[in-house]
């Protein structure tokens, strides 16, 4: 069996009782899972679940795997999961250039570092930005050093949570397209949660979609 | 926080019950108490207490209510808002002394309007501080409180959907000010319950505002139990334990009082909201509440006015409104002791604050980590050291010091000062620190940060605002404490505060004016620091600007 990807094995997330959702699929490299539902149905959860940022009124079961590793026990920041807002939430006390600096990995020298961050700069058209206050980019902005600042991370699964809904119609199809063709370039699954049905098109792969239960 | 409280009145209880070894005592008996009967001023000393601090919380209750009523989301509103951080942390003394030195007979007031308008060549013989009825002394602590009402009434502000509310209510044709009290007020006082009792608890039985304002003969009880504590007759310590007992029984008894009050009053609102008027008095009631507001601000600030133009005065005789010259004498004659006690309150604030921060932060930070639910039980846990009065469990803990063998000194002292310190940290920093964006928290584990990268690379940097205010409250909390610096450092102890309040009966009002305007830089300067500094170090920063 080939390892490569992100695997759902068995996850249902539950709150008092009610299940809120079922999910069990293999996310090859380069490949795209849409969850899709009205919000309120918990899509958000399992996210949570991946990332492992559950809140403790959740029960979770089932495993997640990443390229044949079992991270459902795993630290957060130990699981080389990388996930995307709606909001860009770019800390707000760095410099453009000091977010992307969080996101690489320690080591290198100092020019090597600022080398990489002047090129993933450049890889989405902010060349020279790397001083600039965060506050004073535009929305379509923010969310490309965002992209960047997950990716430099270097990981090995991006999630995406209702990613491009706080764009406006112009720059969505852009940003959309430009962080889909960057994650595929990097050849790592994604795991997208939306309510918006053009999103889940231009993904292109496997649609789930998850239905209101009374519970919720 | 149980603690010190516990073994404080452990400590009191003994002696109030005839066992003190250390004098000779030993106990069960009730002599001491018998002693405290026989004490012809106790009466009166007992209806103090009890008057001056229902007068004063239930009139900077009614105050701040009516002003956030009737003003709030105005500009005047906001000029008074912007005024609360400075008002807040003048000390105590420093107000009272301010004030003294306004409405005393010889003060402010009565040199401004004489001789031309009074007459008066001569300043009129007349008790107005420290007057009998403790009235000077009810408005030194409504000045104070009234800004500590108002904080804490912002803060609950937000969790009571007030804005749309009144909205709600004025679009029915209410007045804004009685549509916020039949609307918000029920949902607010909820939230600032326990402040007030604070304020009551702390307003019957507050020390250093009642040497400076309250009367002598005979003093509230908390003085006078302040007094037989430290009387080097040890055969008096019983006496004060047992008074501390009863000043304890009167706060039960006047917080009895407030909640039977709360009963009547919410009763009359019921049918007052239910009647249906819509407030034809609104204009008028909330501007007289205004005016008082503006004028218990102005008190505190004209206050120190005076305090500054005492300490640089050379000779003022009595009709002038000025001195005829100023001078550095006074600052030089006392330059001395005032660098000694400054260092002393520096170091204990200092030490006491950081301690207080790391505790805060570790609590906070736990919470949030391991998912610890912050039940309401902890609340009243860290609010108990600030209902119980100090006089009641402070001479209870250095006679546990003293077993210990903890020498009276600063140690203890900052110990004593943390009970204080870290309640106000606490509340000041908790709302900031949960309201961070936990999804900050999730990038950056996402980003591959460890949860101590996140603490001190993300979190504690987008909260350095909130975290250098918590500091300024418990610096300024740390250099206000007279009681637990005076009863635990066994009088070896010099602070800014200590030496203020040993210059009350003095009436040295160049040097009072001195110490008060040290010690209110003191509490000062940090909040001038906490609002300079992120402004500074963030001032590129947009985002952060607001926060």
């Amino acid at each position: 069996m080939d390892n490569a990807g992100l695997t759902l094995d068995g996850v249902t997330i539950a709150k008092d009782g009610a299940q809120l959702l079922a999910v069990s699929h293999h996310v090859a490299p380069g490949e795209v899972l849409t969850v899709m539902g009205p919000s309120g149905v918990g899509k958000s959860t399992l996210l949570a679940f991946v990332t492992g940022t559950l809140a403790p009124v959740f029960d979770a079961t089932g495993r997640v795997m990443l390229n044949g590793q079992d991270i459902t026990d795993v630290a957060p920041h130990q699981r080389r999961v990388g996930i995307l807002f709606q909001d860009d939430l770019l800390f707000p006390h760095l410099s453009v250039g000091a977010n992307l600096a969080f996101g690489l990995p320690a080591g290198g020298t100092k020019a090597e570092r600022q080398a990489k961050i002047a090129d993933a700069l450049t890889e989405v058209g902010l060349e020279g930005y790397a001083s600039r206050d965060p506050a004073t980019l535009s929305g379509g902005q923010k969310a490309r050093v965002a992209l960047m600042r997950m990716l430099l991370s270097d990981p090995c699964a991006l999630l995406l949570d209702e990613p491009f809904s706080r764009l406006d119609t112009a720059r969505r199809a852009q940003v959309r397209d430009m962080v889909f063709a960057r994650a595929k370039a990097r050849a790592l699954p994604i795991l997208m949660v939306t309510h918006d049905a053009e999103d889940a098109q231009a993904a292109g792969g496997t649609i789930i979609t998850l239905q209101a239960t009374d519970a919720s | 926080m149980l603690g010190p409280v516990a073994a404080g009145l452990y400590g009191t209880l003994l002696p109030a019950f005839g066992h003190l070894p250390v004098a000779g005592q030993t106990g069960p008996n009730l002599n001491a108490f018998r002693a405290l009967f026989d004490w012809p001023g106790l009466w009166d000393a007992v209806r103090l207490s009890l008057t001056t601090g229902l007068l004063a919380t239930s009139v900077s209750l009614l105050i701040v209510m009516l002003i956030v009523a009737g003003w709030s989301g105005t500009r005047a509103f906001g000029a008074l808002e912007r005024l609360l951080s400075p008002l807040l942390s003048v000390p105590h003394a420093a107000a009272a002394f301010g004030l003294a030195f306004i409405i005393a007979p010889s003060g402010w007031l009565a040199r401004i309007f004489s001789p031309w308008l009074t007459g008066w060549e001569q300043p009129l013989d007349l008790l107005i501080v420290q007057d009998p009825w403790g009235l000077a002394m009810t408005l030194g602590m409504i000045t104070k409180e009234v800004p500590f009402l108002l904080l804490m009434t912002l803060a609950a502000l937000g969790q009571a959907d007030a804005t749309r509310s009144v909205a709600v209510a004025q679009a029915l044709g209410y007045g804004r000010l009685t549509g916020w009290l039949k609307t918000v007020f029920p949902r607010v006082y909820d939230q600032i319950r326990l402040p007030v009792y604070v304020v009551l608890a702390y307003a019957m039985s507050v020390v250093d505002v009642a040497i400076i304002l309250g009367p002598n003969t005979p003093p509230p009880l908390s003085v006078q139990v302040v007094k037989w504590m430290s009387d080097p007759d040890l055969s008096l310590r019983l006496q004060g334990a047992a008074g501390a007992l009863v000043q304890l029984a009167l706060i039960v008894l006047g917080l009895a009082i407030w909640r039977f009050g709360e009963k009547i009053i919410g009763w009359a609102g019921k049918r007052w909201i239910v009647a249906g008027r819509r407030g034809r008095a609104d204009p008028l009631v909330g501007g007289i509440a205004l005016g008082i507001g503006a004028v218990s601000a102005l008190a505190i600030l004209l206050g120190l006015a005076s305090l500054a133009v005492w300490s640089f005065a050379g000779f003022w005789g009595f009709p002038d409104a000025l001195p005829d010259g100023f001078t550095w004498r006074n600052w030089m004659r006392h330059s001395g002791g005032i660098s000694d006690a400054l260092f002393e309150t520096a170091v204990i604030a200092g030490a006491v604050t950081l301690a207080a921060l790391v505790l805060t932060i570790g609590c906070l930070e736990a919470e949030c980590r391991y998912n610890l639910p912050f039940s309401q039980l902890s609340v009243w846990l860290l609010y108990l050291p600030l209902l119980i009065p100090q006089v009641a469990f402070l001479p209870g803990l250095q006679t546990l010091f003293l077993q210990l063998g903890a020498d009276s000194g600063r140690g203890p002292v900052m110990l004593a000062h943390l009970i204080f310190v870290l309640p106000y940290v606490f509340l000041s920093l908790a709302d900031p620190f949960r309201a961070w964006d936990s999804r900050m928290g999730t990038i950056a584990a996402a980003l591959r940060a460890s949860p101590d990268g996140v603490l001190w690379r993300v979190r504690l940097p987008m909260l350095l605002r909130p975290v250098l205010t918590a500091t300024a409250v418990g610096i300024a909390v740390s250099v206000g404490q007279y009681l637990p610096t005076l009863l635990i450092g066994g009088g070896r102890v010099s602070t800014l505060t200590t030496e203020a309040l040993a210059l009350a009966s003095g009436g040295d009002r160049r040097a009072i004016g001195v110490y008060g305007l040290m010690q209110t830089a003191a509490a000062l300067v940090p909040f001038a620091l906490a609002l300079l500094i992120p402004a500074l170090v963030w001032r590129n920063r947009k985002g952060l600007r607001h926060g």
